[in-house]
């Protein structure tokens, strides 16, 4: 028996939810004009569902039949999952129902690579197409190109799309040579590649005589890999995310922290990766790219590779370099504040904003941090000194939160 | 701020006047500042308030009057409606909606927004999209191995949840996480179906290679899929050579930059660009001569978000001269052009004074090799005149190259 919109829509929005990425941020502002839609650049997010996730896009696949057998993916071809195909109207209506109906930003769209690469991705193309032109869809469309589509696809796809990925899938060659054996590292590294040099073409001011697209994914590209379905360490993954930023100028690089996915395959480990190991990741990440972190100096907070998962990679930093504290609050540059655990990019902002119009004492500091708890330790005020306390053996124990159960009651 | 239902925000607002008129004039400022910190703080709450409007309003579609309506119940914290509205308009400009709120309408019809007395609240309307497609697709794209509920209910308080139709299934998919997860846990890999074996062949017959294959182009497979030196695993794709098969007049250079590395060819980037003009002033056509790298990969060290250019070791270029003699054979030039000391060392494996020997023709094995200096060499020169004077015996190291060749 055919299936109907709704088992399909369970069937295939189960297979695209291990994909990290559910931003519609970014990119040009705009409204709906003789259309239907916007994008107001922050991206909204409509629901939250119990794992925390934001839903701002409707993220499916187009289909889930796959002839690729990537052994973390639960839609490879040697699954037996249920399978199911979205016909291209099908997308396009689901689409427009759920927007109108505001529970949406827009459209995510994935696939299996059912057939080629080449009849997958005009597959997606003609969707966004359809969206665009057909209905005057004016929200958010994010694309996952396909590694080994044409150029002419990928640049089609630019065309229509706000952002486009594609995933680098694991953080070595090796691995994905071991996890996804008919992928090519290659076609990857050269779609990510293309994507880049279309976007930044389309960024710069058109000349005389140059062909310019007119617009290419105006809020970039992004990727993803997956943590901890091979022995790669957090090193190798930082390694990895700070060489995919520098080459192919990425908006972000997701991580997907391996789970189970009721489907699995033998030569994966058996046990889902810590959800925290995710979150370190990302702290670290962000250290990288927004705290003036190197990836030589993390290296600190990184014996055998791996990060603590007891302990932000700020905190973790900070107590092997004990020398470079306490940070006068009052007369620290930007950069020294930003090395303070507990003291982010905006709390550093509004502490240089704060100290223009008076010494900043502790109480002020409180009402700029949040909570002094982390902070303390590191810094100078005038009326406090750390003292021994930077000196502390048990400085680590001092500041780690409890354990906790997390708490899966609600009321 | 205005709009916050705190009773003192008036008050608060007098106060920071009276103050910024008293002297005070960079209060706003000064974030640790109290009354400051209360203003930033109520203006917050209400910009949060808005875009939990612009969230979780949820239409439903009806019929009015023989139109098609989309229509909403929304409880917002604050005074808001007013602020939240021109999203609405700007967003589904082409819909006719209404949102109701316990302080005041808003309609959009026929491409004209009213605003309307508070009304009671309407009974829900039924719509198979939100309460049927939505909330199986909400149901769905939570995975219960991430569970984490108080994430959830920090962004979505409950407050919202009665106007959301598919937050009535968040207690049967919080109750359920734990055992699903242990389910799933307990799977063992099971049989593959019938298609995988099919598939799985189908695969491996598309991947044997058809016809003929040039030589060029085989032996530029073999380069992509070099593992000689790990410089292959950092960069893009290996560079390989670029001209016809068999050309008088070869040019190497040292190694592919960023921009060569993302294109796949070489010199197409600043230096690039460089190397054309100035084959071009020396009358030379680049379609006509075979260019390529002594090092296929493009090498490079990380500085800030940037990849800067990074010289090859020795090692590299020695591991990396096996391809270059492989693509001399086949092109089987009557003179190679080699681009600066690392051209040079890949093609002789010896250490050249590129300044003292370059522009003469000299023989080597059984062809003849010219050395001159690197097109990026030129664009680091600081010194305009300079940079001018080198550019003109570069012109002339090619035009030498040039009339030998046609000798």
């Amino acid at each position: 028996m055919p299936l109907n919109l709704l088992q399909k829509l369970e069937i295939l929005a189960d297979a695209a939810k291990y994909d990290a990425s559910c931003a519609s941020s970014g990119g040009e502002k705009r409204n709906a004009g003789k259309g239907i839609g916007s994008v107001t650049g922050q991206g909204i997010c409509h629901a939250f569902t119990p794992d925390g996730r934001c839903v701002s896009l409707l993220k499916i696949l187009l289909t889930n039949f796959c002839i690729y057998d990537c052994t973390y993916c639960p839609s490879r071809r040697s699954s037996n999952v249920a399978r199911a195909r979205f016909q291209v109207e099908e997308v396009v209506r689901l689409t427009l129902d759920l927007y109108r109906r505001n529970c949406i930003e827009g459209l995510f769209l994935s696939s299996g690579i059912a057939r080629s690469a080449d009849d997958t991705m005009s597959d997606i193309v003609r969707v966004a197409k359809a969206l665009r032109l057909e209905h005057g869809f004016r929200g958010y469309i994010h694309l996952k190109t396909i590694p080994g589509a044409s150029a002419e696809l990928l640049d089609e796809a630019g065309l229509y799309a706000d952002r486009l990925s594609m995933n680098v899938e694991m953080p070595t060659e090796a691995a994905l040579q071991r996890l996804a054996p008919e992928k090519s590292a290659l076609d990857i590294k050269r779609g990510l590649a293309r994507t880049r040099a279309s976007i930044e073409a389309a960024a710069e001011p058109s000349r005389m005589g140059t062909s310019r697209p007119a617009r290419f994914a105006p809020a970039g590209q992004s990727t993803q890999m997956v943590v901890g379905a091979d022995s790669s360490t957090d090193r190798d993954i930082l390694a990895a995310t700070t060489r995919l930023y520098a080459s192919y100028r990425l908006e972000r690089v997701y991580f997907s922290a391996f789970t189970p996915t009721g489907h699995p395959a033998s030569g994966l480990p058996d046990r889902p990766a810590p959800l925290l190991r995710e979150h370190r990741l990302y702290q670290a990440d962000w250290l990288l790219r927004f705290y003036g972190f190197s990836l030589v100096e993390l290296d600190d907070a990184l014996p055998d590779g791996m990060l603590d998962l007891s302990i932000d990679p700020k905190l973790a930093w900070a107590l092997v370099h004990r020398d470079a504290f306490p940070v006068d609050i009052n007369h620290a540059s930007r950069e020294m504040l930003l090395r303070v655990p507990g003291i982010g990019t905006r709390a550093a902002d509004r502490i240089i904003a704060a100290r223009r119009h008076g010494t900043l004492r502790l109480a002020e500091l409180k009402r700029l941090t949040g909570s002094l708890k982390r902070v303390q330790p590191f810094i100078l005020t005038p009326d406090w000194k750390p003292g021994a306390l930077i000196e502390d053996a048990r400085l680590k124990e001092r500041l780690v939160p409890a354990p906790r159960q997390l708490s899966l009651a609600f009321s | 701020m205005v709009c916050h239902r705190a009773s003192d925000r008036f008050a608060l607002l007098y106060r920071l006047l009276w103050r910024i008129s008293r002297g005070e004039r960079h209060l706003l400022e000064n974030p640790a500042d109290s009354d400051a910190m209360r203003a930033v703080r109520y203006a917050k709450a209400v910009d949060r308030d808005v875009y939990r409007m612009h969230a979780y309003v949820r239409f439903a579609r009806c019929e009015m009057e023989g139109a098609e309506l989309f229509a909403t119940w929304h409880e917002p914290q604050h005074r808001i409606l007013r602020l939240a509205t021109p999203f609405f308009v700007n967003r589904f400009n082409n819909m006719d909606w209404l949102i109701a709120t316990p302080d005041g309408t808003a309609a959009w019809r026929e491409k004209r927004l009213t605003f309307g007395p508070p009304a009671a609240r309407p009974p829900k309307v039924d719509d198979n999209v939100l309460d049927g497609l939505w909330t199986a697709y909400y149901r769905t794209t939570f995975n219960p191995a991430r569970l984490r509920v108080s994430a959830m209910m920090a962004q979505m308080p409950k407050r919202h949840w009665a106007t959301m139709p598919e937050t009535a299934s968040i207690r049967g998919l919080v109750r359920n996480a734990g055992k699903r997860v242990t389910d799933m846990n307990a799977c063992s890999p099971e049989p593959p179906p019938a298609y995988a074996e099919r598939l799985a062949k189908r695969m491996a017959a598309v991947e044997e290679p058809a016809g003929k294959v040039e030589p060029l182009d085989a032996l530029r497979r073999e380069v992509e899929a070099c593992r000689l030196c790990p410089l292959h695993a950092p960069a893009t794709q290996a560079v390989f050579g670029e001209g016809p098969r068999e050309s008088d007049l070869m040019f190497v250079g040292e190694q592919p930059g960023d921009h060569e590395d993302l294109e796949g060819r070489p010199f197409v980037g600043p230096a690039g660009q460089v190397f054309d003009r100035a084959l071009a002033d020396a009358g030379i056509d680049r379609s006509k001569v075979y260019v390529t790298n002594a090092v296929k990969h493009f090498k490079f060290e990380m500085r800030g978000k940037r990849r800067v250019h990074s010289k090859p070791s020795e090692g590299e270029v020695a591991k990396c001269r096996f391809w270059l003699q492989r693509e001399i054979a086949l092109v089987k030039p009557k003179l190679i052009v080699a681009l600066g000391a690392t051209a040079a060392l890949g093609l002789t494996g010896r250490r050249l004074a590129v300044t003292r020997d370059r522009g003469l023709v000299v023989p080597f094995n059984s062809i003849s090799l010219l050395v001159t200096v690197h097109p990026s060499y030129l664009l680091r020169l600081p010194d305009q005149n300079a940079a001018e004077a080198e550019y003109g015996r570069f012109v002339e190291d090619l035009k030498a190259a040039q009339s030998w060749c046609g000798a």
